[in-house]
């Protein structure tokens, strides 16, 4: 069981590795280095925002859920981060405090609406991110609060060419692995995602994990949610219109996790985060018109999630399947 | 009284009835709101707005009903109308060529994500989203990001013409006409044999697979279909509301969730296509709710929001009561 989740993670590190060398390649032929140092800390910079999501995203995919309402938690909490502090250094602490517990009161709200209203994670998150939306589009007009500078650093301070927010992320991703691979709450998440029933009959608390999962990913939307305020040095509500969601959902699927649930890893969500950002970093320096890039983006995602496809359906055919088609989302 | 029992049953008890018991108790507050709307004139300028989107919840309703997503929709709306501005160019003797190329062009679009989901085994839901920013980066190449070219006149008619002096009716919309033909297609359609088998499909595919149904070309006529529905609704808006680079942009958000208010549920196997439609046309009537309330445009969000998870919520609470006696756990 672990070798093959582990060869897997492997499989998208070499995909990984692919892309940088045939990107590398691609800018070589064009007459530049993808491997200078603005480019490293540009790619670097693009995988901490949708990092951050697409973390989150991992716990609540392995459940067999889904959080369409990250990217509207996102733009929220900058603003609760920015208007909190309101310039005053010494309310940082303060600031952080609010966006999480926020953050996860939202999480927590679509847990629930989750496990106890049986209500399709799709149509639940969908559902709270429009109140939030309606809300911010309710309140604030514009950019609202002041973030100070102190703060401004984790935007955009960086250790040689590694920006502070990648280095938060790759904690944060650390951290992650380890919830998933040592704490019972995390086996507890595969097992749930697996199948739900299973999981229940064998004594596992499947509303408690499940609204686990829904509070942490949206905590994890919270942190995204003050690097947009310490990048933008202020809040702002318009930061839901970048569907970073899709982001972070492609993201998450690129890396491993089967959207089903009970397969995948934070691991592996890192190299799909990797991987966008290198592709977006590609683009960027060979000048490629930025409607290409979401065409190629869209393929490379498709292509992506075919290799991969092919690999489980070996493993699937494996197992024996109870009931496992018409459950839940498809 | 059995009978008068079962039918409050039926209306009260979550799935198909309860949105006509929603659509019901909606149009009679928007009546207690404003009389005058159930006058002919706007009773027929409502339907005619309403029918894009009921048009495209009937093609929708295709796909999810066999367990898959089709999140492309919105942006082949968009799409389509792009493509006849700029390939009809204000020349009326190209309508009728221009219309065809968008039919095969929708058919194509729904061919794809139908083969990519099938053959390539790739996740409807990934498939469609990889399409989703295909079409949009593409469309947007093509036309070097603004739209270019306009719609002729006679393009415009099934959108905002009709048959004039009726009786009683007085206008009666092309487009009003169109929604009534595609929803009698529709329910013909779920009564032939390909109906039952998408719904087998839907509802377990292993099984429907070895009772020897083409699971695979099923599901690929399902998102040709809603390819089409595309279409159609893309002729519709173009002519009811011209042409902008925003045309179908969330639409494909708001044609599942009003697919969803009908008592489909998603994964497939269950639900009216009747019922689709009827919660395509709630929730217009909900906008409409809105514009009578006249509700502050920024706060529509959360209300949607709300409602739509109040509404499914519901329906999910009394769906799974008689399932909790069995052993068998749907």
């Amino acid at each position: 069981m672990t070798s093959e989740r582990l060869s897997t993670t492997a499989l998208i590190y070499v995909a990984l590795a692919g892309v940088l060398a045939a990107g590398g390649a691609a800018v070589a032929v064009d007459g530049g280095n993808l491997f200078s140092t603005a480019n490293l800390v540009d790619m670097l910079t693009r995988t901490s925002l949708t990092g951050f999501l697409a973390i989150g995203m991992t716990l609540v995919i392995l459940c067999r859920s889904l959080d369409l309402s990250v990217g509207y938690v996102a733009a929220l909490s900058s603003l609760v981060a920015a208007t909190t502090m309101d310039g005053a250094p010494g309310n940082v602490p303060l600031g952080i405090a609010a966006v999480l517990l926020v953050s996860g009161l939202i999480g927590a709200a679509n847990g629930a609406i989750v496990a106890f209203g049986r209500v399709n994670p799709f149509i639940a998150t969908l559902g709270v991110g429009l109140i939030i939306k309606g809300y911010l589009d309710t309140e604030y007009k514009g950019p609202a609060g002041d973030v100070p500078a102190i703060f401004q650093q984790f935007g955009y301070t960086r250790i040689a060419f590694v920006p502070v927010s990648t280095i938060v992320m790759l904690c944060l991703a650390a951290a992650g692995i380890w919830f998933l691979r040592s704490t019972r709450t995390g086996h507890h998440m595969y097992a749930v995602g697996g199948n739900i029933d299973v999981a229940r009959m064998s004594g596992i608390r499947t509303h408690r994990t499940r609204i686990t999962a829904h509070v942490l990913c949206s905590m994890c939307a919270g942190v995204a949610g003050m690097l947009l305020a310490a990048r933008f040095g202020t809040g702002s509500a318009e930061a839901y219109t970048n569907l970073y969601e899709l982001d972070a959902i492609a993201a998450t699927v690129l890396g491993g996790t089967l959207l089903l649930g009970g397969r995948g890893g934070v691991a592996g969500t890192v190299a799909g985060v990797a991987i966008l950002a290198v592709l977006d970093t590609v683009f960027n320096v060979m000048q490629i018109d930025p409607f290409a890039k979401d065409v190629l983006r869209g393929t490379i995602i498709i292509a992506a999630v075919a290799l991969y496809a092919r690999r489980q359906i070996d493993r699937t055919a494996r197992r024996p399947r109870f009931a496992a088609a018409g459950t839940g989302r498809p | 009284m059995q009978r008068a029992r079962s039918a409050a049953a039926a209306l009260l008890g979550g799935g198909t009835g309860t949105v006509f018991a929603l659509l019901a108790v909606i149009f009679a507050i928007v009546f207690a709101v404003n009389p005058g709307f159930f006058q002919a004139a706007s009773l027929m300028a409502f339907l005619k707005q309403a029918a894009p989107l009921v048009i495209l919840a009937a093609g929708q309703y295709f796909v999810i009903v066999s367990g898959n997503f089709d999140l492309s929709v919105g942006a082949l709306v968009g799409a389509q109308v792009v493509i006849a501005a700029r390939l009809i160019d204000g020349e009326e003797a190209r309508t009728v060529p221009v219309i065809g190329v968008m039919l095969l062009f929708g058919i194509a679009v729904g061919l794809v994500n139908g083969l990519v989901t099938t053959v390539l085994k790739v996740q409807s839901f990934i498939t469609t989203l990889g399409m989703l920013l295909v079409l949009y980066g593409a469309i947007r190449l093509w036309t070097g990001g603004a739209p270019t070219g306009s719609l002729s006149e006679s393009f415009r008619v099934p959108g905002r013409m009709g048959i004039e002096n009726v009786p009683l009716l007085g206008q009666v919309p092309w487009a009003l006409l169109i929604m009534i033909a595609c929803g009698a297609a529709a329910i013909w359609l779920m009564r032939t044999r390909f109906g039952r088998v998408l719904i087998a499909t839907g509802d377990n595919d292993l099984a429907a697979e070895l009772s020897g149904a083409r699971v695979d070309t099923v599901r690929t006529a399902a998102f040709v279909l809603s390819g089409l529905s595309a279409t159609i609704a893309g002729i519709l808006i173009g002519g009811f509301a011209g042409v902008s680079a925003q045309v179908g942009e969330g639409m494909e958000f708001t044609v599942i969730t009003a697919v969803v208010l009908g008592g489909v549920v998603l994964g497939g196997g269950q639900g009216l296509v009747v019922a689709a439609m009827a919660g395509a046309l709630t929730i217009e009537a909900l906008f409409t709710l809105f514009n009578q309330l006249a509700l502050p445009a920024s706060l529509r969000p959360s209300v949607q929001g709300a409602i739509i998870i109040a509404a499914v919520a519901y329906a999910a609470r009394r769906r799974m009561r008689p399932a909790g006696q069995t052993a068998t756990p749907s």
